[in-house]
């Protein structure tokens, strides 16, 4: 039981960080834009094609591919913001975005389907198998990878929102649009790049999933909720929340995978209910999120 | 009065409650999604059906015979879906180049159910009492045959389908009644019993030593076989040391694979549904360094190239097995004809086939025999003609309904992929025609 206990724990650890990979650029729509991206897990998926295209038919390593998959996604986001979400206005604007990003979905996930048809793929490089032997266990390069990229990414996006003038910008213009106007804040343009930098990452975060699980055009809803609760355990706006809840939810869905896997997914969103109901603003959520 | 809750926290439970239902409709729905999309292979006028359920007769009828099937083109059951649409678009193309049936041409309207239980309910709905199809052919899954069932058996139509053959589908308080399911494939119950026997051959010092894992998808269609096998195996003195139900929507195969390699058994047997699953498990084991001797999954190995897309490399499929009742390799003149106008008309090879196309195939080829033993579309005579014990004759083999609906002819078989997994031929029973030797040990994975 002690064995299966630890590996259920390091397997919680792994795939949360593939969890928070993809969650994290939710968390920063989510929680700065206050646009519920119900198009992130096929945004995800776009972003697991991406990478399976580059490797399998321009043979270009996955991880080296992020070099061109991450820019990509990010001129996807920018140009999704600017076809669908500027044009959202007033107060229906946050249930709204549930309306447009689902018909976005919608698109790419039919477009995907025309491209790709529904067989399922993997991204499968000659390393998506090896391992590392660790103190009595066999850890995935893949997943250690994941998890790195994972916190990096978390880091990365940070910095970038709490460190940086551009991530001031950001939450002053979600703060009080009007006044972020009158200092001379494009709000536009700061919208434009942030819903950019949500969808990019998403690029990393589809390289792991794909490498890791095999997926098709429709692999997105399943990812959709699971990404939402993990938004909302972690706290809406909080980078390194994602990583902590998926970590969290991953590694409890896991040790309850020991005694009856059938439960596992009712004790996920049970979890999640429990702590909304003590934490509204999630495991590592503050009131104030936006003003750190 | 409490205090109203600040902004961040009324949108969090907001939000919750969004990410709840989205969860909830996931886990209810297969598909992910309730709305209905349509595609039609081919279109044009139906002829309106009786309130019996479609009685028009044949008689110097030139006008098309319309029918009508549910599959799931999108959602989880997707690349099954497609690759059931292209066996009956073949059948409809091969029907059509042949005459029609009784001098009528046939047109097939499908409509995309995404995988979902309430909208394969709805698809047959406005198929039968909407488009007025004169026929309707089974979807994909017995997930989904078992509600849309209903929906024909309602309306008095014969229900045929080629990928239903869990026991619930048979179970039905609407099928004992009006029996108009028939199922022209395998039942799934005792699709393992081959391998089963296979253990029961080896030579009992062997099998004592035998230790097992049964994880198994939470669906009707996987779990009946796994846990027949499991208690025939247990009787054979094989060791079970893990048996657990996943829910099929499963965020990571990771821990459920991790804890059958802890295991160590020498015999896994996977209730599988799709491809997806066995992959993830092949791949988990693989990096685990942990090779079962022999692997066999309820159902993804038998999907051709789908499969062999999605594991890699290639050579790790060497050694899978899994039941059915066709493969591409039959020797059947008309299985054989059926493979190459497919491998003419979609590309790949031979091998590539999806087993799901046979059974397609084979619901179209039953139901135009019965249509022209009874020289109409009458729903009511078909379904007496089908439990009639007439033996018909398709890609698969023979079909011969029991009361329920069960193919009582279909045999019953165990495939296995070999030579790096470029090849997929029949491995048991070992004295049935067309077997080959079984892989006794599945080879260690490649890394």
């Amino acid at each position: 039981m002690g064995r299966e206990v630890a590996t259920a724990i390091v397997d919680g650890i792994l795939t949360g960080g593939v969890y928070a990979l993809m969650a994290v650029g939710l968390t920063l729509i989510f929680g700065v834009l206050d646009i519920i991206n119900i198009a992130q897990g096929v945004l995800v998926i776009l972003g697991a094609y991406l990478s399976y295209s580059l490797f399998n038919k321009l043979h270009i390593d996955p991880f080296l591919g992020l070099l061109i998959t991450i820019p990509a996604m990010f001129a996807v986001g920018v140009i999704i913001h600017w076809a669908f979400i500027r044009r959202l206005r007033g107060t229906e604007r946050t249930s709204m975005t549930l309306l447009v990003t689902y018909a976005v979905a919608l698109i790419i996930e039919g477009t995907l389907f025309k491209i790709y048809g529904a067989n399922n793929v993997q991204i499968s490089p000659s390393y998506v198998n090896s391992t590392v032997h660790v103190l009595g266990f066999y850890v995935g390069w893949i997943y250690i990878w994941g998890f790195v990229l994972a916190v990096a990414g978390v880091a990365a996006v940070y910095a970038l929102l709490y460190r940086t003038r551009f991530g001031r910008s950001v939450r002053a213009t979600m703060q009080d649009e009007t006044a972020a106007r009158l200092v001379g804040i494009s709000v536009n343009r700061v919208s434009a790049l942030t819903f950019g930098i949500g969808v990019a990452v998403t690029a990393a975060g589809g390289l792991v999933y794909g490498a890791t699980n095999t997926f098709n055009a429709n692999s997105g809803y399943d990812l959709i909720s699971r990404l939402l609760s993990i938004v909302i355990l972690g706290g809406m706006g909080s980078v390194g929340g994602a990583l902590g809840a998926s970590v969290f939810m991953l590694t409890l869905e896991s040790l309850v995978t020991i005694w009856q896997p059938t439960w596992a997914v009712a004790v996920y969103y049970a979890a999640l209910v429990i702590v909304l109901l003590y934490r509204p603003t999630g495991l590592f959520g503050r009131k104030a999120v936006r003003a750190q | 009065m409490s205090a109203p809750l600040p902004w961040f926290s009324r949108n969090a439970i907001a939000l919750g409650a969004v990410a709840l239902s989205v969860g909830v409709l996931a886990a209810c729905s297969s598909g992910g999604s309730s709305s209905s999309s349509s595609s039609s292979s081919s279109s044009g006028s139906s002829s309106p059906a009786s309130s019996s359920g479609a009685a028009s007769s044949a008689t110097a009828n030139s006008t098309p015979i319309t029918v009508g099937a549910s599959l799931s083109l999108t959602g989880d059951f997707s690349a099954d879906g497609q690759a059931f649409k292209q066996g009956y678009t073949l059948w409809v193309k091969d029907v059509n180049a042949a005459g029609g049936i009784l001098g009528r041409q046939v047109q097939l309207t499908i409509l995309d159910d995404k995988s979902d239980p309430n909208q394969v309910v709805t698809n047959y709905q406005t198929l039968i009492n909407t488009d007025h199809v004169d026929l309707t052919f089974g979807p994909f899954s017995s997930l989904l045959t078992a509600p849309a069932s209903q929906v024909a058996a309602r309306n008095g139509y014969a229900f045929v389908e080629g990928a239903g053959g869990a026991p619930s589908v048979f179970d039905t308080a609407w099928n004992q009644t009006d029996h108009n399911v028939f199922d022209v494939s395998l039942p799934v119950a005792d699709e393992l019993m081959p391998f089963v026997n296979y253990i029961a051959s080896l030579p009992a010092a062997t099998r004592d030593k035998l230790t097992a894992a049964y994880p198994s998808a939470d669906d009707p269609f996987a779990t009946p076989p796994v846990q027949l096998a499991q208690s025939k195996l247990e009787a054979l003195g094989v060791k079970t040391v893990y048996s657990k139900v996943f829910p099929e929507e499963s965020s990571s195969y990771k821990p459920q694979a991790d804890l059958v390699a802890n295991s160590k058994a020498d015999i896994v047997v996977l209730g599988s549904t799709d491809v997806p699953t066995v992959a993830a498990f092949m791949s988990e084991f693989a990096q685990d360094h942990y090779t079962p001797k022999l692997f066999i999954a309820a159902a993804g190995p038998d999907q051709g190239a789908s499969f062999i897309k999605a594991v890699a490399p290639a050579g790790n499929a060497t050694g899978m097995m899994v039941p059915n009742s066709w493969y591409p390799g039959y020797a059947d003149a008309a299985s054989e004809k059926m493979v190459s106008e497919y491998v003419a008309q979609y590309g790949g090879t031979a091998s590539g086939v999806n087993a799901d196309v046979a059974e397609a195939y084979s619901v179209g080829q039953v139901v135009a025999q019965a249509i022209t033993a009874v020289g109409s579309v009458d729903n009511a005579k078909i379904i007496s003609y089908l439990h009639s014990g007439v033996t018909l004759t398709t890609v698969q083999g023979t079909a011969k309904f029991d009361a329920l609906g069960e193919n009582a002819n279909a045999d019953g078989f165990i495939f296995q992929w070999q030579n790096n997994g470029t090849k997929f031929v029949q491995v048991l029973p070992a004295t049935s025609p067309g077997s080959v030797p079984i892989l006794a040990v599945k080879p260690a994975w490649a890394s």
